[in-house]
């Protein structure tokens, strides 16, 4: 699988930069002083051994945990730490590692719940449903409609999600994030579980929300074929700590990363 | 002031009552993570059989005991057989719902058959006052109410020794702390469960036996016994020794309110105020004094 | 003529968002409510009317609003009851105390004061879960009846907290009959009904089952979960609000506050657990089942009895009754978390097949 950029894709500035990030629960360090920048229409992956904090990097830049110490830095602005609120309205979109789908709630359903920032009509309008309600629910359903065209879900558009396959329920959760129209994506092991074909659909599907919408993307990843082949830069911890950051082939050369990978007798 | 002491320890000892109550959700909550709403039934059921079994046979008290115990151990593994065990793995919420299912069926069954009027169950005990601290302290302490605290407390150490220093005690702290894992190492969850039941089916019993011998049998057993709510929220889920401390707590302050507060509004508070001292903690405190925090992990 | 969907392509969104996207279902609509405003007051006794049809639509707006705050955003509440109570008490002192105000203006604020009153009992949920808030809802369910009744003012100083209300009058024509009572009901819950359903197919309704589903997530997502729970509140307790001032002004016509009591708020949860969580059809199908229930039980009891030529202990069927709605509960929590409402559903899809299996 070769992943050959779209000529008019263009990496911009910084969009998001963290600094000097530590979290840590109780006694227990799960990050320490963490520090890294993703560019703008960039794919950055964050990669390393289980249990070395990347879903806890991820969960510090939307909001979920509050780090200790540190800034983070989004579209100008500085924050000593996020609120998911903030994060979502900044547009930040997000999925994650066990899937966090609406299991009661239909695919068409989880999807529409992406667009309720943008729905703006009051308790009063929703409860006739008339005439400004009506059309914007009809207006988000049709942007719903896209996504779900886009993932190739239409046939189980009513299902209740929780009877879906597995593969499917994470390329719902995906259509969910871009159903908020994110400038930052984070995909948290979005291909984890999942058999060849699966994973390069959604290879397909996260080059192609990135090439067509231009949309910032931090995923992590343990399968390094695939983080090699697609992502710009990547950041490698272990242990809570940054070894390595750079472009995939920088990375590879990184006798730390070799290291935490392949083991080392200390 | 030697009344105000003597509404307190008035107020505490009942509030042993309450944690004879507690006692039976916590050990529940513990070993399977149900919040059992049925347990305050299951105190009326065990009152109401001893008290029926007395009447019908006329057997000596340990006999009848005996017997009691014997249909409440049945009864729990019922429950555990019928009710939970096609329940696992559903959300906690259809759980609670399921008990309170479960509440309304042992609370008509038991009147169902022993009949719906109010009956006295005399353990041979006298509520009244303690003559040693009358003529000291002029203090009013029933010594119904110090007998109920000491078997509290019996109680409570019995328990602690069976969790502590037995096998089964050691497989139901497993089990408590990870199913999965208890399960992996080969202790037998099913029997487990049938166990822990069995036990809140003694433990009902006993506070059965106390709660009905100071008010009488009667339907009102169950509303007394919703009491315990407030006292788990207050102790703790998770927590023996929250269970005792809560019941403390709710048992004292209540006594206080209902003697300081209650005349300054009109009576009755009794019926509320534990809940909502209860409800006001929680928004302070929401995992109780002795329970655990829980990091959500995602 | 069969129910299929076979033949009927939606070709726009806005066809394929009715309620009712079925051409068979929208026909069964129209012959339910024909029947129920010409078919009923053609046929029904006084009997059925009061004492089975007029507190079966009631409580079918009970359980609508329970559905909302329980089976819609997942927070149990067992203070139904006192929600339902401070409806009652605020609409009837509304129409005592406010001269000239016309009925339906007494119930919106009846109904809004136990809405505030619900947002305010629903601020634990911010910090509690699961069966914390259960619990914390009992404080509401047992201080709030206290309250109607020892503030004698509520009840306009009348000995035990009874109110007795005023007409129901509006434009000159009082609904004083036990049919015109329930045709007023039938009004009021079916518009309410309406509205329900439109919030829960709104954006509303989408932030309440994502908070039920995965609160984490539709955090993520943007959704405020303070604000989504207490609107859920508010809006379940407005419900049940304007069901307790229909259970006073149509239903009773003067009721005891201490009547509003956990019982019927158990009772309520029922309705729910059985009709179906989550659905508005299924807070109709509850209410009825848990309405109809006793009265066949009593029925089958004494006949059963007098067949037998035994004699019942008094109060012998209510316990009979306990038995049977707990066995009930555990047995449908089991089989069919999703009640009635869901065997309607399965019954639907199979007919849509019939004859093939699959």
């Amino acid at each position: 699988m070769t992943h050959d950029h779209n000529p008019g894709r263009r990496i911009g500035e910084t969009l998001l930069a963290v600094e000097n990030i530590s979290l840590a629960f109780g006694g227990v360090r799960a990050l320490t002083d963490i520090s890294f920048d993703v560019r703008e229409h960039e794919i950055r992956a964050i990669i390393g051994p289980n249990g070395a904090g990347k879903s806890s990097m991820l969960n510090c830049v939307n909001g979920v945990y509050r780090p200790q110490q540190g800034t983070i830095r989004f579209a100008g602005q500085t924050f000593r730490h996020m609120h998911p609120h903030k994060a979502a309205l900044m547009g930040i979109a997000r999925t994650f590692q066990n899937i966090a789908l609406f299991r009661g709630m239909s695919v068409l359903d989880n999807i529409m719940t992406g667009r309720n920032l943008k729905m703006r009509c009051g308790l009063f309008l929703q409860a006739l449903y008339v005439g400004p309600n009506r059309r914007e629910e009809l207006a988000h359903r049709e942007k719903v409609e896209h996504i779900i065209d886009f993932l190739q879900i239409e046939s189980v558009r009513k299902t209740p999600v929780g009877r879906l396959p597995y593969g499917i329920q994470k390329r719902v959760e995906l259509g969910r994030a871009l159903a908020a129209e994110p400038r930052l994506l984070l995909l948290d092991e979005p291909m984890a579980g999942m058999n060849i074909e699966e994973k390069q659909d959604m290879c397909r599907f996260i080059l192609d929300v990135n090439d067509e919408f231009g949309t910032t993307i931090v995923l992590i990843e343990h399968d390094m074929g695939v983080v090699m082949d697609i992502s710009d830069r990547v950041v490698v911890l272990d242990y809570g700590r940054k070894i390595g950051d750079g472009s995939p082939d920088e990375v590879r050369a990184n006798q730390d990363v070799i290291d935490a990978y392949l083991g080392v007798a200390h | 002031m030697q009344f105000f002491f003597e509404v307190l320890i008035g107020g505490l000892l009942a509030g042993v009552m309450y944690s004879l109550v507690a006692l039976g959700f916590v050990l529940i909550y513990k070993a399977s993570g149900v919040f059992n709403f049925a347990q305050g039934s299951m105190v009326f059921f065990a009152a109401l059989t001893y008290v029926g079994l007395q009447e019908k046979f006329g057997l000596p008290g340990w006999a009848v005991f005996g017997l009691t115990l014997a249909v409440m151990v049945v009864l729990g593994i019922a429950i555990e057989r019928v009710v939970l065990r096609p329940l696992v793995n559903q959300p906690q919420i259809t759980l609670f719902m399921a008990t309170i299912g479960l509440a309304f069926f042992i609370e008509g069954l038991a009147q169902v058959i022993w009949g719906t009027q109010v009956r006295r169950l005399d353990l041979g005990l006298q509520d009244e006052p303690i003559a040693m601290l009358m003529d000291r302290f002029n203090m009013l302490v029933s010594k119904f109410d110090v007998v109920a605290a000491v078997v509290a407390g019996l109680l409570v150490a019995v328990l602690a020794v069976f969790f502590n220093r037995t096998r089964i005690g050691r497989a139901l702290r497993a089990v408590a702390d990870d199913h999965q894992a208890a399960l992996a190492v080969g202790i037998p969850l099913k029997q487990i469960w049938a166990i822990v039941w069995s036990v809140a089916g003694f433990v009902a019993l006993v506070a059965g036996l106390m709660w009905g011998a100071r008010n009488g049998v009667q339907f009102a057993l169950t509303f007394v016994a919703l009491k315990a709510l407030p006292v788990l929220i207050l102790g703790g889920f998770e927590s023996v020794l929250g269970a005792i401390v809560g019941g403390l707590i709710i048992g004292a302050s209540e006594k206080l309110a209902e003697v300081y507060l209650g005349p300054h509004l009109g009576g009755g508070i009794e019926g509320w105020f534990a809940y909502v001292m209860a409800l006001l903690f929680l928004l302070v405190r929401p995992e109780g004094l002795f329970g655990e925090k829980h990091i959500d992990r995602v | 003529m069969l129910y299929r969907e076979a033949g009927q392509f939606k070709t726009s969104y806005r066809a394929d968002q009715q309620i009712f996207p079925i051409l068979q279902d929208r026909i069964g609509m129209l012959v339910l409510g024909f029947v129920a405003l010409v078919g009923v007051p053609l046929v029904a006794s006084e009997y059925w009317l009061t004492a089975i049809l007029i507190p079966l639509l009631v409580f079918s707006l009970a359980a609508i609003g329970l559905n909302i705050l329980t089976g819609y955003a997942g927070q149990l509440s067992l203070g139904t009851a006192a929600f339902m109570a401070v409806g009652a008490v605020a609409t009837y002192n509304f129409q005592l105390r406010v001269p000239g105000i016309p009925i339906l203006v007494s119930f919106l604020l009846g109904g809004g004061t136990a809405a505030a009153v619900g947002a305010v009992f629903g601020l634990p949920s911010l910090r509690i879960k699961g069966f914390y808030l259960a619990v914390a809802t009992l404080a509401a369910q047992f201080f709030i009846p206290w309250l109607l009744v020892k503030v004698s003012w509520f009840s306009n100083d009348s000995a035990s907290g009874v109110i007795t209300t005023q007409p129901v009058e509006i434009l000159g024509f009082t609904f004083d009959t036990p049919l015109r009572k329930y045709l007023f009901a039938l009004v009021v819950v079916s518009v309410l009904a309406l509205v329900a359903k439109n919030l829960v197919r709104s954006h509303i309704g989408r932030a309440w089952m994502a908070v039920r589903d995965m609160d984490v997530a539709a955090e993520v997502i943007g959704i405020r979960i303070v604000r989504t729970k207490l609107v859920a509140f508010a809006v379940s307790s407005f419900y049940c609000g304007i069901a307790g001032a229909l259970y006073a002004f149509a239903y009773l016509g003067s009721v005891e506050t201490d009547g509003f009591n956990l019982d019927l708020s158990f009772r309520i949860l029922f309705m729910i657990i059985i009709g179906g969580v989550g659905s508005i059809l299924g807070s109709f199908l509850g209410a009825a089942f848990i309405t109809l229930l006793p009265i066949l039980l009593d029925v089958a009891l004494t006949e059963g009895a007098t067949a037998l030529g035994l004699q019942l202990p008094s109060g012998m069927t209510s316990m009979v009754q306990l038995v049977v709605f707990g066995a009930l509960i555990i047995f449908f929590l089991i089989v069919e978390p999703l009640g009635l409402a869901r065997l309607w559903q399965i019954a639907k899809e199979k007919l849509r097949l019939w004859p093939f299996p699959h």
